[in-house]
Formats: structure tokens, C-alpha cells, sequence
């Protein structure tokens, strides 16, 4: 049996079809945001009070989500130019594809939440953090490392911040979207975090060789082994570094805020 | 039921084995279940509840039906992650594990470790559940006789499609789920199926944009997502889980 024509048949068309109809995603999306704007305008009646009051189970997740992508994008924008990343390397092209990404995700957020009639500015950012990091200076010794480690501290909140506001989105047609950006999100931290030399998943609440102090809030609470009830350390043959890693965890729009506020100005 | 194949195994080369694996899975369903029936003849206690299981939920023999809404999508993860688990079994076991470089077999390592805690976790979920026996999916079995787990490409190929195939599975679901803890759960999963298609896609892809190259990821940004029925109907076409599985009765959009 030929394998690759086996293989082929797996991921054919059934998992892959779903391109072209993603391609209407983004009409989808921006026309259901609107008809949501709509039905908040009663007689016309309405005032900016209202559009927020209908639209706000799912304005606030996207809105946060729309400050993250903001914040990434810029991020690799900045590190794309600053001339610290070797240029040609494996590395760039990484960061190029990720860069990508993360643009696209800026436009779907703001159409979405243009047509809700919500805030759409990106807020300020500094990469330095204050004056801790200086990732795109050519002339700093440690501009590359930084930028590896902030793009990993940025890809993990990414995963864990979307997670936790898939139960806000529930029954709205952002759902799936936001699932979807939330596994690409993953996609990237693990090439990312094996680009650091680290393991692609996360283990315990470490966050791994070469990271600033500073970035630990992003990993608190990952050690968690206990799921639905049940400590896996104790229904499986396995001892807590398995478990932690078979298992990202969400965390707060709070938290997802303040890790984000470090680099906002 | 992995005896019959093990004598293919003996008996043919792969292209023989392959086409009489078909033979034995198109000819071979009574006979099948025939052979689990006198297993168990063995033991009278287990007799008495397999013989429950294979009769009610595996329906018409050997088919599987995972049922309807929140409990239906679980054990539709759970047949997932037994596939994967499976998988991973089998190339622990294999040649190209034994002599796989050191990251590579971290890396296999890992991922069986995660697909087994997977697995046992929606099985011992899925069993706390008040299901009626007649309803709980079984333990699958699994015929991977199409997979030279002695091979490179085969196994790093199948890999990074099981582990795709995660990510648009459990993102095509969320939508399907009612209740908030479930969703969590599932999200929880999805990502780190979303790490190992990276790092398996990396480490076998020529291409270093391929950890989410632009055969997975839209225009738009958006990661793979498939209704289950398509998934389940794709799954059921390679022969690798033995059982045919039945999604008719999962929740729709």
C-alpha cells in the first residue's frame, strides 16, 4: 500500500475543504457583527450605551484578544526590521510566517469589532518593558536572545489568554474563530520554544532556560495535573511533568491584562 | 483480535498484507465479533458485560455509535484519543523508534505520553458518567498493518496528519459543546495537539514555515477546523480503528 497516497486520502479534502469556506469567515463574521449592531438599534433609538450592552458578552474577549494581536504583531513587525535576527536564517523565516499570522488576526479583530461599532485603536507598546529588555538594538549583545524569549512569553499568554475567554464566547459565532486562532497561537509557541531549545509543550509551571524572572506569570498555574475532578498523576502511570504538559491551561483576562500592561504604555 | 493479523503479518509482504487486511476487514466484520464472543467465552464474568457492550453499544457488531450531545462529543474525543494513543503505542515499539535520534525520540516520547494521559483521562471521565453500560464506547481496537513503523516517513507522516487532524477536530467541536466545563477541556487539549503537529511538522517538513504552514493556516490566520461527521468519515476510511464509527447522531451547527 502506497503511503503517501494513504496519507493523502486522511488529509484530504474532508480536513482541508474548510479553507475555502473560511475564506467567507471573515464576511461571516463582519456581517453577523453587523446585523448584532442592528438588532441593537431599536427604532433607532440607540445610543453608544447600547451597542456595548448587546454586544458585550463578546466584546470584552475580543477586544482583549484584539490588544494581543496588536501587541504580537507589532512585536514581530519591530523584530522583522530591527536587523538583530540573521538575515536568510531559519529563524526569519520563522518570524516571518508567525508575523503573517499575527497581522491577520489584527484585521479580522478590528472588522469585527469595527462593525460593532467598538474601539479599535492599538494601544502604545514598549518592548523594553520599562527599560528591562532592549530587543531591537543591534548594538545589545543579548537583542536576539531577548527577542526569542519575548516572542515566546507573548506566544504563550496568546494560548492560555484565548483559552480562558472560550467559555465568554460560547454560543456566539466568534467561537470558532477564536478556537481557531487559539491553536495557531500554539502552532507557534512550540516552534518558537524549540527554537529556544526548549521542549514545544510546557512543563510544570517552568518557564524554561534563558527566561527573564519577569515572564513567570505567564507560566503560574500550568503545573496544574487535576482535570475535571480527577488527578491524573493518580488514574495514570504517569508522574506530574507528563501530566502538566498533556494539559495547557487557561488563565484570567486579568491576568492575560497585566502580563500584557508590562509592554503597554 | 490482534491474532489475525499477526499471522498476515507472518504470512505477506506489506502490499500482500495490506490487501488481505482489506479482505479480512471487508469479509472479516462477523467474524470478528464471532472471535471477541469467544474470548470472552473464556472468562463467564467477563462474558456477561462485554457481552452487553458488544451487543448494544458497538449496534450491528462492530460499530460503535458515539451518541448524542456533550456525552456524544466526549466520547468522540475519547475515540480520537484512543487512535492516537494507539499510534504512538506502535511506534514505541517500532524499528525507526529504536534507533531514532535522541530529539526525534524525545519528541515521540512526549507525544505518547500526552496521547495516553489523553486517553485515560476521557475514559475514566467518560465512565464516572451514569452512561448505561449498553451506551459507553469500548475499548477500540486497531489495525495499523498499513504503517511500516520501521520507516521514517511513514511514522513522522502519520503523526503530523493524527495530530492535524486533533487540532481541526477539537476545533470544529467547541461549537458543538453545551456545557462551559467541557469547552474548557477541550481547549486545554487542542493546544497542546496544536504543539506536537508544530514540532512534528518542523522536525519532518522541509520547510521552516511548515509548524503552521499555509496548508493548515488560512489567509484569515485560522487554524484547520472540521465537523466531526467529515472527520469521523475520513478516520473510518483508513481502516485504522477497527470498529466502524457512527457520528450520525453528534449535535450539528
Amino acid at each position: 500500500m502506497n503511503i503517501i497516497k494513504f496519507l493523502d486520502g486522511f488529509a484530504s479534502e474532508n480536513l482541508t475543504s474548510r479553507l475555502s469556506s473560511r475564506k467567507n469567515m471573515l464576511e461571516t463574521m463582519g456581517s453577523l457583527g453587523k446585523k448584532a449592531a442592528i438588532a441593537a438599534i431599536p427604532f433607532g433609538l440607540a445610543t453608544g450605551k447600547t451597542y456595548a450592552q448587546n454586544l458585550k458578552k463578546h466584546e470584552a474577549p475580543l477586544q482583549l484578544a484584539l490588544t494581543l494581536e496588536y501587541l504580537e504583531a507589532e512585536f514581530y513587525m519591530k523584530s522583522l526590521e530591527s536587523g538583530v535576527i540573521p538575515g536568510g536564517s531559519r529563524a526569519e523565516k520563522i518570524y516571518m510566517q508567525i508575523s503573517k499570522h499575527e497581522d491577520a488576526h489584527v484585521a479580522l479583530l478590528k472588522s469585527v469589532l469595527a462593525d460593532a461599532g467598538a474601539d479599535i485603536d492599538s494601544p502604545e507598546f514598549d518592548f523594553t518593558a520599562g527599560g528591562a529588555f532592549d530587543p531591537f538594538n543591534p548594538e545589545n549583545p543579548d537583542a536576539y536572545a531577548q527577542l526569542l524569549a519575548l516572542a515566546q512569553a507573548f506566544e504563550d499568554t496568546g494560548v492560555r489568554a484565548y483559552k480562558g475567554q472560550a467559555g465568554n464566547l460560547q454560543g456566539t459565532p466568534y467561537l470558532e474563530p477564536a478556537l481557531q486562532i487559539h491553536s495557531v497561537e500554539a502552532r507557534h509557541a512550540s516552534e518558537i520554544r524549540r527554537l529556544r531549545g526548549l521542549d514545544g509543550w510546557i512543563t510544570l509551571n517552568n518557564r524554561g532556560e534563558g527566561m527573564p524572572a519577569a515572564t513567570q506569570p505567564v507560566y503560574d498555574g500550568e503545573e496544574n495535573v487535576t482535570q475535571a475532578g480527577l488527578d491524573l498523576t493518580m488514574i495514570t502511570a504517569f508522574g506530574d511533568v507528563a501530566v502538566s504538559q498533556s494539559f495547557d491551561e487557561p488563565i484570567s483576562g486579568d491576568t492575560a491584562v497585566a502580563i500584557a500592561s508590562l509592554f503597554i504604555v | 483480535m490482534k491474532k489475525p493479523q499477526t499471522q498476515n503479518d507472518q504470512q505477506s509482504s506489506d502490499l500482500q498484507m495490506a490487501n488481505s487486511r482489506r479482505r479480512f476487514l471487508k469479509t472479516g466484520g462477523l467474524l470478528l465479533a464471532g472471535t471477541s464472543v469467544l474470548m470472552y467465552a473464556c472468562e463467564p464474568e467477563a462474558l456477561m458485560d462485554e457481552n452487553l457492550n458488544v451487543a448494544d453499544a458497538r449496534g450491528s457488531k462492530n460499530t460503535v455509535n458515539l451518541g448524542k450531545g456533550d456525552v456524544g462529543i466526549l466520547n468522540y474525543a475519547y475515540v480520537l484519543e484512543q487512535l492516537e494513543a494507539a499510534f504512538y503505542t506502535h511506534v514505541m515499539d517500532g524499528a525507526y523508534f529504536a534507533g531514532a535520534i535522541a530529539s526525534e525520540r524525545k519528541i515521540l516520547e512526549d507525544l505518547y505520553n500526552h496521547e495516553v494521559i489523553h486517553r485515560e483521562f476521557f475514559k475514566t471521565a467518560l465512565d464516572s458518567m451514569n452512561i448505561p453500560n449498553g451506551r459507553k464506547i469500548p475499548e477500540l481496537q486497531f489495525d495499523f498493518s498499513a504503517v511500516d513503523f520501521s520507516s521514517r516517513d511513514a511514522v513522522l507522516q502519520t503523526s503530523i496528519v493524527l495530530e492535524d487532524t486533533g487540532v481541526s477536530a477539537y476545533n470544529g467541536a467547541g461549537d458543538l459543546i453545551e456545557n462551559t466545563a467541557y469547552l474548557l477541556i477541550a481547549g486545554k487539549i487542542v493546544s497542546v495537539e496544536a504543539r506536537h503537529a508544530a514540532a512534528v511538522r518542523s522536525i519532518y517538513l522541509d520547510d521552516p514555515t511548515a509548524f503552521a504552514g499555509d496548508d493548515v493556516v488560512d489567509q484569515n490566520g485560522l487554524d484547520l477546523a472540521s465537523d466531526p461527521r467529515d472527520v469521523i468519515s475520513t478516520v473510518n476510511s483508513t481502516g485504522f480503528i477497527v470498529e466502524k464509527i457512527v457520528a450520525s447522531a453528534l449535535p450539528k451547527k
